[in-house]
């Protein structure tokens, strides 16, 4: 059997860590910005953005652009929805609030949670700190269109 | 303010100032008072080689920013809006080509501005995107 290429086992295949690690890291957008593959557990996944001076929204503050985090959350809501052993096929709506600036010059964390799968659709709940869960910079909730669903 | 700038000086001065702006490669057309964005496609922008399309987040990010170069042209400081919340619909895959984006200021408020942006690929009215934001806007100083 010929072995799929590693993007189309990181989209679609069992979602093991190796799969997990590509789909964070080697996408061209992903890898732009950096992110690092944190973990994958049932449902869940965490990513990192390490801070960078060319990724900064204003740089009196010194702090990494909403746009990354928003990214950041998005990405890491497919990468959960993966590690519920479903394939999205597209984000339909991403909701963010964002609850304070980072601290400047930190990396970012996002962790996601895929809490509920239909046929058609995952539901998803995100959150972006700078160290601590328990104070985010960021939480996001979302709805993505699985593949295979009939959508 | 103290020194008086006109709108294409101060949508000049917001895209200049930001850095991640220039990670995405966007630039901003003024004509009157309606302002254009452009997100020029470019490979590192791709977040899905297979189909390939946008990354979502890039397209989110990108209104985002259209939704805060919009309120630098109306507002007179030089601290940009900061974003309070934003809600994007995915409308369409954002295809491996330039994008554009408008946005429509809903209410602007002296502390909190409510934004529409709509962003489009090849024919305006089939956007890709859309997002609903409200931003803070900056003290004057």
């Amino acid at each position: 059997m010929v072995k799929p290429p590693n993007f189309i086992a990181a989209m679609t295949g069992p979602l093991n860590e190796e799969a997990a690690r590509h789909m964070v890291t080697r996408t061209p957008q992903t890898e732009a910005l950096g992110f690092q593959f944190v973990s994958i557990s049932e449902a869940r996944g965490a990513i990192r953005v390490p801070w960078r001076a060319d990724l900064v929204g204003d740089p009196e503050t010194g702090v990494i652009a909403s746009g990354v985090v928003t990214t950041l959350l998005d990405h890491v809501c497919g990468l959960s929805i993966r590690a519920a052993d479903a394939v999205p096929q597209g984000t339909l709506d991403l909701r963010i609030d964002y609850m304070r600036p980072a601290k400047p010059q930190a990396d970012l964390i996002a962790d996601g949670h895929c809490y509920k799968l239909t046929r058609t659709i995952a539901f998803v709940r995100a959150l972006a700190h700078d160290g601590d869960p328990d104070d985010p910079v960021a939480t996001a909730q979302a709805a993505f269109a699985l593949i295979g669903g009939g959508a | 303010m103290s020194v008086e700038t006109t709108p294409a000086e101060r949508l000049a001065a917001f895209l200049a100032r930001t850095p991640y702006i220039a990670f995405l490669g966007m630039r901003a057309e003024l004509a009157g008072d309606e302002m254009t964005a452009i997100l020029p496609y470019s490979p590192h922008l791709i977040g899905n080689t297979l189909l390939p399309a946008l990354h979502g987040g890039v397209l989110g990010a990108f209104m985002e920013m259209t939704a805060l170069a919009q309120l630098a042209v109306i507002t007179g400081g030089p601290r940009p809006a900061k974003t309070i919340d934003v809600t994007i619909d995915y409308l369409r895959p954002g295809r491996a080509m330039d994008t554009y984006a408008r946005a429509e200021i809903k209410k602007a408020g002296r502390r909190i501005s409510s934004v529409h942006v709509e962003a489009w690929q090849e024919a305006r009215a089939k956007p890709v995107a859309a997002i609903r934001g409200h931003f803070q806007m900056p003290v004057e100083s």
